[in-house]
């Protein structure tokens, strides 16, 4: 066994060593609550984004109706040719 | 139709509290040397922890397939590389000398055997300074023996 495999034998055992940790009886629940709020926060916010671009489609097909900008004939651009 | 995905929920739920506690113990270990709180007082940890664990759970039917454990680890080694400076200071735990970078390579590498490549990748660092990282977290470790968190031994 190489000098740094040992060493790295040695600091693993050091990690492995687990005194009486007690794992908390409501993590499962907590984590579970937690996990809620946060697939009810990424809902809230899909609903938000559809609703915004919904709004928006909505807007702009009011606007168009309304004003129907295809309808309008081009204004003339250029002055009449005159004194050639 | 409702009732079916209430059974779905019903079933994945308990699917969850078995993973919890089989994966609990091993996970909230890995977070109280990240944190470097002594053992059976690690409210940062078990924070820490919680967080990753509520996100596995949210994206638990998502996941097909994908080790649950591995998820949580990823997780947890994401979220303590972008907060790890509020935890620079020793709590008493194990890996209180080294800073918060060097112990989540020393965590991930040793004690979840995590290939130096893969942590690379995951942190986002070249594989050279997972490498450096490495070797003085080592360093420091070996030597200082682990007496500095004697005065905080839980009771």
């Amino acid at each position: 066994m190489s000098l740094p495999d040992r060493k790295e034998a040695e600091v693993r055992r050091l990690l492995e060593q687990r005194t009486a940790e007690s794992v908390p009886p409501d993590l499962a629940e907590r984590a579970r609550t937690e996990g809620e709020r946060l697939l009810g926060r990424r809902r809230a916010l899909r609903t938000a984004l559809w609703a915004g671009a919904l709004v928006g489609l909505a807007a702009l097909l009011v606007w168009a109706l309304a004003l129907g900008p295809w309808t309008a004939t081009p204004p003339t651009t250029t002055s009449p040719t005159a004194g050639w | 139709m409702r009732e079916r995905q209430a059974q779905t929920e019903r079933l994945s739920a308990r699917e969850f509290e078995a993973f919890v506690a089989g994966a609990g113990g091993r996970l909230l270990h890995a977070a109280t040397l990240l944190t470097a709180e002594p053992p059976g007082s690690a409210p940062a940890a078990e924070r820490l922890l919680v967080r990753a664990l509520a996100r596995t759970r949210a994206d638990w039917y998502r996941m097909r397939g994908e080790d649950p454990y591995e998820r949580t680890r990823q997780e947890l080694a994401a979220h303590f590389a972008r907060t790890g400076l509020r935890h620079r200071r020793s709590r008493g735990g194990l890996l209180g000398a080294l800073t918060p970078a060097e112990r989540l390579v020393l965590v991930l590498r040793l004690y979840e055997g995590v290939a130096e490549e893969q942590v690379a990748a995951g942190l986002g660092l070249p594989v050279e300074r997972i490498r450096t990282l490495h070797t003085r977290a080592l360093a420091t470790v070996l030597s200082r023996p682990p007496d500095q968190g004697a005065a905080h031994e839980p009771a």
